[in-house]
């Protein structure tokens, strides 16, 4: 690989703490090899043409710490291939995945063909997470010990939670004992039973049944509750209204975890849904105004670590069905970056703290080497055009899967470039 | 003297997919039309061949007694051709979705499709995927508007109007299209709703639709010039809201005494089946003088036929 050489971009890498205008120097192992305000032209040996990139920005390889991959079993929605290369066109190097296949990821053979597809038809560094729960029925531990040896990152039901309070302290214990993150969806099943929306007048008005928010709120203050008593990796796997930031907030002081958001509880809110757009029944669901607001205060002022792009790419089946049929979630792998960017635009947040929950935070989490523009680390990147306006088009879309959540959504600010280990695997 | 010349003819919309999307204006035609049907459903002969030619299907994927015969006879009184599909036999069973059910009718070209389903928009859903109109007969908890076009009807037939009056409807709001599409349009035309329910049975922010709410139906039925009872419906109820029928009938059933609240005249409408000894008390719902409930069935039909006249033309 040759050597390359960027000047004049606006360099953000929260990991190191670099906001500054600067250069990259990616090496031949695909290394990085210098960054910051030092790489400029005067530094460079003149036989080397830098691409200048007139104040484009360059932020690590972004850390996507949800996403659903079809594979095993739902190839049809999205296979290890699209899904990188849906990923790189928005910016994402690292992918942590969901065990909800078919069969579901809850045991080690299983993780053998997992990291084998994922080596060979994926472009993009891929952390697949395993169940808590064998099959995810919320009965039976998996093995947290022999998983996490053949490389699961995390383990997770994914779209399920683990009802069962007992059930709950002894995955702790477990996850405890042995050094593993466990990732919890909270969601109380008897108060969100049926539901499909957020509780409340739009629910009532569509003749919906609501998702009350303490459904999320009372699961969260037990496995809080229990976590003071055992102290394991806990993360809240996404977060969605005021109340739930509220009781962080203060169990913050009291016990140690993490929590992420996806961006479409960010972005969006109920009213979104308008005449049942089923591309917008989403788990957590959307909520009111006040909550999204919540949400974003609650990322400022560092209670919320990561966001999350939620990618459940579905086909167009199992979307054109009514509300109560259609499948649950939007693919949004893509438009992440951009959609998170728009809350940079209209300055609700800053550029670094945007950033820091897509790269750096998650790594941290995960504990991974990722997400960061340290020196001798491999050359995971992108390029972001943080201005460009584009709209969000269906057809345009990369994902084999086309249920986006902001179809038709005028976006600022786009990757134009992707690095993975120093190697350019997109390009605008 | 008014103008009239001023006023829209034609109804704004495609379809009849619920209340919420009609102007005043669109509901006057409608009740205005349905008033010339009356009379027509009582004289000897009863067909005329507004709708000859036309061909209207009706597809109630939910079992329906009232809603579809009344939609039938409206539609063979116009002389409308009428298939009515039981969709419980239908390839639906075989596992064709709604939208591949209603493209198959659609290539055989209705002039008109009256759907009754079990989830909330399904009317929509097909509305976007077919070329004729679409008229809602019932989706899921949302809307029923041909119910609340043909309670209205009934009342201005009684009461001569709606505007100021002070309406209760009772029982279980929750499950219920009837209520909200009565809510939009008692609203529109003028009444004070009053919304009585035991929590449970309440939708979450009712009271944001513009209705003052009541858990004590005495209180509730106070000073009421029109109490309408639901249905309490045991087949959409997946866990216990209630903790008897007994004890529901005792805090919210109609009885006499409880009625004694309403006003003297005040009338009594269900928009059926009832459950008697449950939600009303079996000798009011028969009560010539108070009871409206017959007429609201005889009504129905007018207000159907004057739905699909307006819709399908």
């Amino acid at each position: 690989m040759k050597k390359q050489y960027f000047i004049n971009a606006n360099i953000i890498d929260p990991y190191n703490s670099i906001n500054e205008v600067g250069g990259l120097i990616i090496g031949e192992e695909g290394k990085i090899e210098a960054v910051g305000k030092k790489v400029n032209t005067n530094n460079l040996p003149t036989r080397e043409k830098p691409i200048d990139l007139k104040g484009k920005y360059i932020f690590p390889g972004l850390v996507d710490m949800r996403v659903f991959v079809g594979e095993p079993g739902y190839e049809y929605k999205e296979n290890f291939k699209t899904l990188s290369n849906a990923a790189l066109s928005g910016g994402v190097t690292s992918v942590v995945t969901m065990p909800n296949t078919d069969p579901i990821i809850d045991n080690v053979s299983i993780v053998d063909f997992l990291k084998r597809r994922g080596r060979d038809k994926s472009k993009i560094n891929i952390f697949p997470c395993a169940s808590l729960t064998k099959n995810i029925e919320g009965t039976n531990m998996t093995e947290f010990g022999l998983l996490q040896k053949k490389g699961i990152i995390a383990f997770t039901d994914g779209v399920k939670t683990i009802q069962n309070p007992r059930l709950m302290s002894r995955i702790m214990n477990s996850a405890k004992d042995l050094g593993c993150l466990i990732m919890q969806h909270a969601e109380d099943y008897e108060l969100a039973k049926n539901g499909m929306i957020n509780s409340g007048i739009i629910a009532s008005k569509l003749g919906l049944s609501g998702i009350p928010e303490i459904a999320e709120r009372i699961l969260i203050e037990r496995d809080l509750t229990l976590l003071e008593k055992v102290k394991c990796r806990y993360h809240i796997s996404q977060l969605s209204s005021q109340k739930s930031i509220d009781v962080i907030k203060q169990r913050k002081e009291v016990v140690k975890f993490t929590s992420g958001v996806s961006i479409n509880n960010l972005s969006l809110n109920e009213n979104d849904i308008g005449d049942f757009r089923t591309f917008l029944k989403l788990s957590p669901p959307l909520r009111r105004e006040e909550d999204r607001e919540a949400l974003v205060q609650g990322l400022k002022d560092e209670l919320i670590d990561v966001i999350v792009s939620d990618h459940k790419p579905e086909d167009e089946e199992s979307k054109r069905l009514t509300f109560s049929q259609a499948a649950t979630g939007a693919s949004g792998i893509e438009t992440l970056l951009s959609l998170s960017l728009e809350l940079y635009h209209n300055g609700s947040l800053k550029l670094e703290t945007i950033v820091k929950a897509l790269t750096s935070n998650p790594a941290k989490i995960l504990k991974i080497n990722k997400g960061n523009l340290s020196i001798g680390n491999d050359a995971d990147l992108c390029i972001v055009d943080i201005d460009k306006p584009w709209i969000v088009k269906k057809e345009k879309l990369v994902s084999k899967s086309k249920n986006t959540s902001i179809e038709d959504k005028k976006l600022q600010g786009k990757v134009t470039n992707t690095f993975v280990k120093g190697k350019e695997l997109f390009k605008i | 003297m008014a103008i009239k010349t001023d006023k829209a003819i034609k109804i704004s919309q495609k379809h009849l997919l619920g209340i919420q999307d009609l102007s005043i204006n669109d509901v006057n035609l409608i009740l205005d039309e349905a008033q010339s049907f009356i009379k027509l459903n009582q004289s000897k002969n009863k067909k005329i061949d507004t709708l000859r030619g036309k061909t209207q299907i009706n597809l109630f994927f939910e079992p329906s007694t009232r809603t579809q015969s009344s939609f039938e006879l409206a539609g063979k009184r116009l002389g409308a051709d009428v298939m009515s599909m039981n969709m419980a036999n239908s390839a639906i069973k075989k596992g064709e979705t709604l939208i591949d059910t209603a493209m198959t009718l659609n290539a055989m070209h209705p002039d008109i499709i009256v759907v009754r389903h079990q989830d909330s928009g399904a009317c929509n859903l097909l509305s976007q995927k077919v070329n004729c109109s679409v008229l809602n007969a019932g989706d899921g908890r949302r809307e029923h508007p041909t119910q609340a076009l043909l309670d209205a009807l009934t009342i201005i037939n009684r009461k001569k109007k709606i505007e100021g009056l002070k309406i209760a409807i009772c029982g279980d709001i929750l499950h219920s299209r009837v209520a909200r599409s009565n809510i939009y349009l008692l609203n529109m035309l003028g009444a004070e709703v009053n919304i009585v329910a035991p929590t449970n049975l309440m939708p979450k922010e009712i009271e944001k639709f513009g209705v003052n709410t009541f858990t004590d139906m005495n209180k509730g039925l106070k000073d009421c010039d029109i109490v309408m009872m639901l249905r309490l419906q045991n087949e959409r109820m997946t866990s216990s809201y209630l903790s008897s029928n007994r004890e529901y009938y005792e805090y919210y059933g109609l009885t006499p005494d409880k009625l004694e609240h309403a006003k003297s005249d005040a009338l009594i409408m269900h928009p059926g089946p009832m459950n008697r000894g449950i939600e009303i008390d079996t000798i009011l719902a028969d009560d010539i003088n108070k009871s409206v409930i017959k007429e609201q069935v005889e009504l129905g039909v007018a207000v159907r036929m004057a739905c699909l006249k307006m819709f399908c033309i």
